[in-house]
């Protein structure tokens, strides 16, 4: 497996985490290719089946990345995934995958540098935890 | 009167409550019986074999009930005949329809439950540590066989194409009364649906503040049932009792509710909802006050699919 490399999937909410990336790569801040960002209008949307089905899918590690408390958009909708989120982790420890392998943070749209220091550490992360056992749970493992 | 219907039932890995649901008929069955011609339900009602029901032309049934999971080799060969020759088959109750409470088998792996069953309980007296083997060898010359234990619990759709699902633990009997009349009058949903009022148990819940037009509040606390009696006629969510009638089917009238008890989701999840326990998370953590509440929670897992494991998109505990 020396040449595996994670497949991390990013929810990222429309009004800050994206624009963080925007402004990522305005300020041409360096971050790994592994992640793959799926833009969603709050994070209060990303339902707990969206984080399953990466996982199911395949994904090595699932990041969700929203606006900081009190900065919503939508005025809740981060704290109610933040909850919701807590919950489905403690489940998919329950179930077998690494805690670390689902991670939430705040990023805001001035944050683009953070949002790169993030997204390489998260990549380190999950490169030191390894890939999905969810494959072998496919072969019957 | 038109020709009767022919019905066959199947225990499989179930306990006999569906079973008991039909009985609960009581004087209605009276009514029910001379229009059905039952072929096949060993051993509750009638004193058939499999090898009579295998015998049958296929297609020849019209309408198949199916109780219970499938966790043994006999059970997925039984699914396969039932979907041969019934021309409607039907999941009926929780556990063929979601895995039911032996589903939660699947956070285990089949050496820990053998371990359990087989060693480690009080009761078990078993010096030679012998464990189900499929064959055996009695005084040399006899061969006798059993079922394969299987590693995981499946709910009967992912043996066999099912064309309607019916939930409930058993299923409610003023509800079977509901359904079978249609049944039998040949009136279906949509194949592959669920037969179902489409209520939620929430809707018929008189505790529900939504229809006394108060507001829900925020849960405070995480409560057990052993903490004491809910409050009367107040929400048990909001009181912190962690129910799931929000998502699952109020075929049952919220029967649970009424007496003190959260439902647990036996009905089956609301339409629309493929995942019972990823929504019922989504709808109770949407409601805690703070956070740190989710700590307070036991075994989420069993907690959010206690009938529906192995019908949820992971289906088992992966390693």
């Amino acid at each position: 497996m020396s040449d595996w490399k994670p497949n991390i999937v990013v929810f990222a909410c429309n009004w800050c985490t994206y624009q963080g990336a925007d402004l990522a790569g305005i300020l041409r801040c360096d971050y790994p290719s592994t992640i793959s960002i799926i833009r969603v209008p709050c994070t209060g949307c990303v339902e707990p089946e969206f984080i399953v089905a990466a996982l199911k899918n395949g994904a090595d590690g699932v990041f969700v990345g929203g606006c900081h408390p009190g900065d919503c958009h939508y005025q809740e909708g981060n704290n109610k995934a933040a909850a919701r989120f807590k919950l489905l982790k403690t489940v998919l420890t329950e179930m077998g995958f690494e805690p670390d392998r689902v991670r939430m943070e705040w990023i805001s749209g001035s944050e683009g540098k953070r949002f790169a220091e993030t997204m390489t550490e998260f990549n380190e992360s999950i490169e030191r935890i390894g890939p999905n056992p969810i494959g072998r749970y496919i072969n019957g493992g | 009167m038109a020709d009767k219907v022919k019905l066959a039932y199947y225990l499989s890995g179930g306990c006999g409550g569906c079973d008991m649901a039909i009985i609960d008929l009581s004087e209605n069955l009276v009514d029910l019986l001379p229009r059905l011609d039952v072929v096949f339900w060993a051993p509750t009602v009638a004193d058939v074999k499999y090898r009579d029901l295998e015998g049958l032309p296929d297609k020849s049934i019209d309408v198949g009930l199916f109780s219970g999971m499938i966790r043994l080799s006999e059970q997925e060969h039984m699914a396969a005949i039932m979907r041969r020759k019934c021309r409607t088959l039907i999941a009926y109750g929780a556990c063929a329809a979601l895995g039911g409470i032996p589903g939660m088998g699947n956070m285990h792996s089949k050496e820990e439950i053998f371990q359990t069953a087989y060693f480690d309980t009080l009761s078990t007296d078993n010096p030679d540590g012998v464990i189900p083997q499929t064959r055996c060898l009695v005084d040399g010359k006899y061969e006798l066989t059993l079922p394969e234990f299987y590693r995981y619990v499946r709910p009967l759709q992912d043996v066999a194409e099912v064309d309607y699902f019916v939930g409930g633990c058993p299923p409610h009997h003023s509800f079977v009364a509901r359904v079978i009349p249609d049944i039998l009058g040949g009136s279906f949903p949509a194949p592959g649906s669920w037969i179902t009022s489409d209520k939620a148990v929430c809707a018929l819940c008189d505790r529900n503040p939504a229809v006394k037009g108060e507001e829900m509040k925020l849960i405070k606390t995480i409560k057990r049932t052993t903490d004491g009696p809910p409050e009367e006629g107040k929400c048990l969510l909001q009181q912190g009792y962690l129910c799931l009638g929000a998502v699952t089917q109020g075929d049952c009238g919220a029967l649970c509710p009424k007496v003190n008890i959260p439902c647990r989701g036996c009905g089956g999840p609301v339409p629309g909802v493929k995942d019972f326990g990823l929504r019922a998370i989504s709808a109770v953590a949407s409601l805690l006050e703070n956070e740190e509440l989710v700590d307070r929670i036991p075994s989420p897992v069993k907690l959010f699919y206690r009938y529906s494991l192995p019908a949820s998109m992971l289906g088992r505990k992966i390693k």
